[in-house]
């Protein structure tokens, strides 16, 4: 019987096969190069023929000028994109949602979308073109109201709110498609009852819509944790300079430049390793809370 | 429900302006790198232009579609996108197909399971998958930008709840008909999920032409840049010790502004000429994939 089992699973294994062998050689393989971290690795000598040094290199990333400034970056970026990135799109969501005709609505949505598929390339070459202090259109505009010309990414004051902003822009419509969903998902009586019962529009859409949505608002904040070390890769290295480091610099640009521009493949290593691990945590937890309290399962 | 009061009326006037005026934020900033783009260089420089072009001039277009180096990161581009979503669909079903089995039917299923879901938790970080890469010999081909990310696996976790949602009567059927597992897959389940493989698909080529950082790694010859690499060589950059003086002169006639407009906006161009068209799907899509029972 186990024989005639095992026979018969075939095809399911002779399926998964190809993905497995890719994943192990691209994603196991990797980790055993954590190792890395723990060497003065050479490129030309390898992981086995270089150089142990146990913990030097984490006692050089944490003596490492500006670390600290690196990760309250990373940290406090990120956690602004999170709060907000929960926020706006609920708010958009409810807003849409009065929206009665229903191509207009398409419209919208047609057009808030738009931002999410275009990358920080794309969007990068147009900010620094429009957020330019010289002939950017945000500054003229801004000229006209008498406002002198601000440097949004060039000046440290400004420039994670800049990153705060174009993010949430760029995401906010997107975003809307998962709580849209869950408003279209309420029960149609209960707007009837809260009527008959005296409820206005704004008391319908604090006692039924709000409710409603809750499980998914619930759902995503809770799974969002995993991104705190996550402050956007992509977009920092696109937008940020020298100027910025101060307020910009995030974990992901450090290892970049310490490891592939600087050649410290070991103290890059470390510094990965240091967020991959707290991250391992965060989304570990937030994936236990997401099960615990909003009944999600991966898979 | 609700009265159609004063109020009323004016939350929906309030509402239509505020949503009229959002969605123009997220179109403007285009609309202005197009008529930039279609501008003479001195309207462009002295900054004339808003939204509308100003002297119009195709010379900005005409300079981009005879640079080489444009060319060819598009024909790479395209070469990327055809192989890379080829691959990432074929892993994405093949894998996520065995996993949507119950594990009474498939009894390692759950250790598959997590082998995959293992690999979201925990990564190596960029120096160990560099280096994991350049021992494999793929540097600096083709090969380099599809493999690593083969196998998506926020994609076969989409794939896999929605075969799961897919009646078992259907497949039972098959079996009976004497299909086996593979046909099973190519007869039921794909023909019936066209409307989560196009959600699927249109991440996928988003995401292969959006890509640009394994390019800028991973590909020692800059000819071999994707666009997405390209661009980002070019667009956030001021760097004129990369260009050669003739290729500074001209681009002094065409304006560095107008070129780079006219870049940008070629760059969106696919993309803009797809998601419309699919956003039926992929709001679909993601619904199944996120609000499930």
């Amino acid at each position: 019987m186990l024989r005639l089992r095992r026979f018969r699973d075939m095809p399911l294994h002779l399926m998964l096969l190809p993905g497995v062998i890719l994943v192990f050689i691209y994603s196991y393989l990797p980790l055993a190069g954590i190792a890395i971290g723990f060497q003065k690795f050479m490129p030309s000598k390898g992981l086995f023929g270089s150089k142990w040094t146990g913990l030097d290199n984490l006692h050089y990333m944490l003596n490492m000028p500006g670390i600290g400034q690196v990760v309250w970056n990373t940290f406090y970026i990120s956690s602004l994109k999170i709060l907000f990135g929960l926020l706006v799109p609920i708010v958009i969501a409810l807003l849409l949602n009065e929206i009665a005709a229903h191509r207009i609505k398409k419209t919208f949505q047609t057009l808030i979308y738009l931002p999410h598929f275009l990358s920080w390339i794309i969007l990068g070459g147009i900010l620094v073109d429009i957020l330019s202090p010289g002939h950017g259109i945000v500054n003229q505009i801004l000229g006209l109201f008498g406002i002198k010309p601000i440097y949004f990414l060039g000046n440290n004051d400004w420039f994670p709110f800049t990153l705060v902003a174009s993010d949430i822009w760029k995401e906010f419509g997107f975003n809307t498609i998962v709580y849209l969903a869950a408003l279209t998902s309420i029960n149609p009586a209960l707007y009837e009852a809260a009527y008959m019962d005296g409820a206005g529009r704004w008391k319908q859409t604090w006692y039924v819509t709000l409710p409603g949505m809750l499980p998914i608002i619930v759902l995503l904040a809770t799974l969002s944790l995993g991104n705190v070390l996550n402050a956007g890769f992509d977009q920092v290295f696109n937008l940020y300079s020298p100027a910025v480091y101060e307020s910009g610099d995030i974990i992901d640009t450090l290892v970049y430049r310490t490891g592939l521009v600087d050649m410290q493949y070991g103290v890059a290593t470390i510094v990965g390793v240091f967020k991959s691990a707290i991250s391992l945590v965060l989304i570990s937890f937030s994936y236990w809370a997401a099960y615990r309290f909003a009944n999600y399962r991966i898979f | 429900m609700y009265a159609n009061t004063v109020g009323r009326k004016t939350f929906q006037f309030a509402n239509y302006t505020f949503l009229i005026l959002l969605s123009l934020t997220c179109l403007f900033p285009l609309i202005h790198v197009l008529a930039i783009s279609f501008s003479s260089s001195s309207a462009a420089t002295a900054g004339l232009v808003t939204f509308w072009p100003v002297d119009f001039t195709t010379k900005s277009y005409q300079y981009i579609l005879e640079e080489p180096a444009f060319i060819r990161s598009f024909g790479v581009a395209l070469q990327r996108v055809a192989l890379g979503t080829v691959l990432n669909m074929l892993l994405t079903v093949l894998v996520a197909y065995p996993l949507s089995k119950e594990a009474r039917v498939f009894r390692y299923r759950t250790v598959y399971a997590w082998y995959f879901v293992f690999t979201i938790l925990l990564s190596g970080g960029l120096i160990p998958w560099y280096m994991t890469i350049k021992a494999t010999g793929i540097m600096d081909t083709l090969w380099a930008l599809v493999l690593p990310g083969a196998v998506p696996v926020f994609n076969v976790i989409l794939m896999l709840n929605f075969f799961r949602g897919l009646p078992k009567e259907l497949e039972e059927s098959a079996f009976i008909d004497g299909s086996g597992y593979w046909g099973a897959l190519w007869r039921i389940y794909i023909p019936l999920s066209k409307a989560s493989l196009a959600t699927v698909a249109l991440f996928t080529v988003v995401g292969h032409w959006n890509a640009w950082f394994d390019g800028l790694i991973l590909m020692n010859s800059p000819d071999h840049y994707p666009l997405s690499t390209y661009l980002q060589t070019i667009l956030t950059k001021i760097n004129m010790s990369s260009l050669t003086s003739d290729q500074a002169k001209e681009l002094a006639a065409v304006s560095d502004r107008t070129a780079k407009a006219a870049q940008i906006f070629l760059g969106a161009l696919p993309i803009l000429c797809v998601y419309p068209f699919l956003q039926r799907y992929f709001v679909k899509g993601i619904v199944l994939g996120s609000v499930k029972e």
